[in-house]
């Protein structure tokens, strides 16, 4: 009962039983939902979908968690900067003005590396005006998410660029002979290399401190300023990484669609996590954890076959079930309540 | 960067005023020279403003492109282009410089469908036709004519098409998907509003519609979804753009269901730009219903009557080419949302129609 008690007081336990919970919704309608086949050569199923499709989001909440922990505000350009390097990454690889090619002007790894290069700068200038300028990091942030899918679209000339050159999908899709979708391993790479660093090093603790009070971080001698303006690099790095995986998706840089909206299920999945948005203490695993929610409540809305005008409707409804779940005050009242029935059972036995 | 853009744009100004005034002028500028050149001919040039949505998606850069080289200096228009950048504000404003600018015809295609009234009640008083273009006007009446695609039409010959296909090929019974476009947009509704008709009274079972947000990537998705709820109970595809199309392509490619002329799968798109329609010449989308974006000679056509003093109807459609993979039909029969029973001419594509399209 002890370890019971343990285990549901971990930071991690609530954000996973929201994800079982939405995974249950599908019992209802089509239990097939869980079962996963070799189709094709690759693996198959709706849970997968949930893995693959999730990729992007994971991927931005790492960087998103360090971002809110550190800064206690929200990085929202991340959307558009994922855009804005999927078009960097097209037009040095096809050329300016060019709308579909399959030979590339450069090699294709470089091409993408410059993309991704493209999002830690965006996340330096985020970085520089949030620590360095002491803006407010909405404010900050608000600049380039405007500003970046505008100068993707430049950048493309107004169009969709297509790179239609076969290697360039593997990212986005499958490995030929890899039964297991890349953007997967993507995912658990980036999410990995998180772990990594905020185990081994002593960077963890130090955002955490940051975020609590930047000025006493400051007088133990932290450098506040460069541990928060690491952390916008960081997560631009992140957002660069899931506009090239989006990219690769549609061998295309779609300047207005690509990483549409994602700025905010970024932040929903840190806050689904259980993470305050008001900085400091956090949990990456959960973050993690809060992105796959989302893409799961995604995929059961599309496997319930909900129409599409009624579904934002039903994903906000489940949103609001998971918060209120995480609520502090929910979950004290519901301590309450169990702890008045364990001694309601307890008199009644010595009655 | 207001002020950037207050000075550009009074450059401008001054620019194409100097270029209409260099005519009379004694003292001719580069600029008015530079564009006095050309055109040698002897009458006055028809001054028109058009004010463009933006440039969203290829097919409003197309359908800009259309405008502007069939309203050109050398066809005896003076155009003054405006890009609006979906901002409505902006579009007003240009309205109203049109109107300042004593233009002689305003040409709008509309970013809202609301909120006209008050700046067409000045371009009247000023005596100004209005021409409207692409999405309609629902607040005011006072402007000459529309020009536009009729997209509840190009649901009813998608439907039309498969319908007879169908028949062709003997396929009894047809279980249609469909990847809707955004909900709520003019071409969701119409597309869907057609395609519907004709499936009801035909009794094909649409087994579900969603939202693929006229996206790649959102075609894909859904695709994926229905892949997996309606596993082999499908052998018809309906994708409300060319990009969902791809998308879905990619969807079915992955979980091995064959498309297209040879394959299980009748996959239908809308739009028909260039990148679609080498893939109807390819087979792998079997049809293809194209929203026409070349509204230019249409438009150059009504404004040419106006001057000369002829009568255009209130609502003009656009020929709109219906493209398809085979050619085991010629043509499709059916009742038009005017009510009207029309026979329309199906396109085979070829490598040459592939090129050039937009």
């Amino acid at each position: 009962m002890n370890r019971l008690r343990g285990v549901t007081k971990k930071a991690l336990f609530l954000p996973l039983i929201c994800l079982v919970l939405v995974l249950l919704l599908n019992m209802i309608k089509d239990p097939g939902f869980f079962s996963i086949a070799i189709n094709n050569g690759v693996l198959y199923g709706r849970l997968i979908d949930i893995l693959n499709r999730g990729s992007e989001i994971a991927i931005l909440a790492v960087g998103q968690t360090l971002v809110v922990a550190a800064s206690a505000g929200t990085d929202i350009s991340v959307g558009s900067v994922m855009s804005l390097s999927a078009c960097f990454c097209s037009v040095l690889l096809a050329g300016y003005g060019v709308n579909s090619t399959d030979t590339f002007r450069m090699p294709m790894l470089a091409g993408m590396l410059s993309g991704v290069f493209v999002g830690g700068v965006c996340g330096a200038v985020n970085g520089s005006l949030v620590s360095k300028l002491k803006i407010q990091p909405m404010i900050a942030t608000l600049i380039l998410f405007t500003a970046a899918r505008a100068v993707g679209l430049l950048l493309c000339n107004n169009q969709i660029t297509y790179l239609r050159y076969e290697p360039y999908k593997y990212l986005g899709n499958f490995i030929p002979g890899c039964p297991v979708p890349t953007p997967i391993f993507v995912a658990a790479a980036v999410i990995s290399a998180a772990f990594l660093v905020l185990r081994k090093t002593s960077l963890g603790l130090y955002i955490q401190s940051v975020g609590i009070n930047n000025r006493a971080a400051r007088l133990l001698g932290i450098n506040s300023a460069r541990i928060c303006f690491l952390c916008y690099v960081i997560c631009g790095l992140c957002a660069g990484i899931a506009g090239i995986v989006a990219s690769s998706r549609i061998y295309s840089a779609d300047s207005n669609n690509i990483g549409l909206y994602y700025e905010l299920d970024a932040i929903l999945a840190v806050a689904l996590g259980g993470n305050s948005l008001g900085g400091g203490k956090f949990n990456m695993a959960a973050s993690v954890v809060g992105a796959y929610t989302i893409q799961a409540i995604n995929t059961t809305l599309l496997a319930l076959g909900i129409s599409t005008d009624q579904a934002p409707v039903v994903k906000a409804i489940i949103v609001v079930v998971i918060v209120t779940i995480q609520s502090p005050v929910f979950r004290a009242w519901v301590l309450s309540r169990t702890g008045r029935n364990r001694k309601a059972i307890k008199e009644g036995a010595g009655a | 960067m207001r002020k950037l853009f207050a000075l550009i744009l009074a450059l401008a100004l001054a620019l194409s005023m100097a270029a209409c005034s260099g005519g009379a002028s004694s003292t001719p500028t580069p600029a008015a020279k530079q564009s006095a050149a050309p055109s040698a001919a002897p009458q006055k040039l028809i001054k028109v403003g058009f004010a463009q949505v933006g440039h969203e998606s290829d097919w409003r850069t197309a359908s800009t492109k259309s405008v502007q080289a069939a309203l050109s200096k050398e066809k005896g228009f003076d155009l003054r282009f405006v890009d609006c950048d979906n901002n409505s504000a902006k579009q007003l404003e240009a309205v109203r410089s049109f109107i300042q600018q004593q233009v002689d015809y305003i040409v709008i295609a509309p970013i809202v469908s609301t909120g006209w009234d008050t700046v067409l009640t000045e371009a009247q008083n000023a005596k100004i036709p209005v021409i409207v273009l692409d999405r309609t006007i629902d607040d005011s009446t006072k402007y000459v004519t529309w020009i536009g695609s009729e997209f509840t039409n190009e649901g009813l010959a998608a439907g039309a098409w498969l319908k007879d296909y169908a028949k062709a090929k003997n396929i009894k019974d047809l279980n249609v998907l469909v990847i809707k476009g955004t909900t709520g947009s003019s071409a969701e509704i119409g597309r869907t509003k057609g395609f519907e008709k004709i499936a009801k009274e035909n009794g094909w079972k649409i087994l579900d519609q969603q939202d693929g947000n006229f996206t790649q990537d959102g075609g894909q998705k859904v695709m994926e979804s229905y892949l997996k709820s309606y596993k082999d109970k499908f052998n018809v595809v309906v994708c409300q753009n060319d990009n969902e199309a791809f998308g879905a392509q990619d969807a079915m490619k992955a979980a091995g269901v064959t498309y297209g002329v040879n394959g299980k799968v009748i996959l239908i798109s809308f739009d028909a730009c260039k990148a679609a329609l080498k893939q109807v010449l390819e087979g792998k989308i079997n049809a293809d219903f194209q929203c026409n974006p070349l509204q230019g000679e249409f438009l150059a056509d009504a404004i040419k009557k106006l001057a000369a003093g002829e009568k255009v109807p209130a609502k003009t459609y656009m020929k709109e080419p219906w493209y398809v993979a085979e050619d085991i039909l010629k043509s499709i029969t059916y009742t038009n949302n005017a009510g009207q029973t029309v026979t329309e001419p199906l396109v085979k594509v070829t490598q040459a129609i592939a090129d050039a399209a937009y």
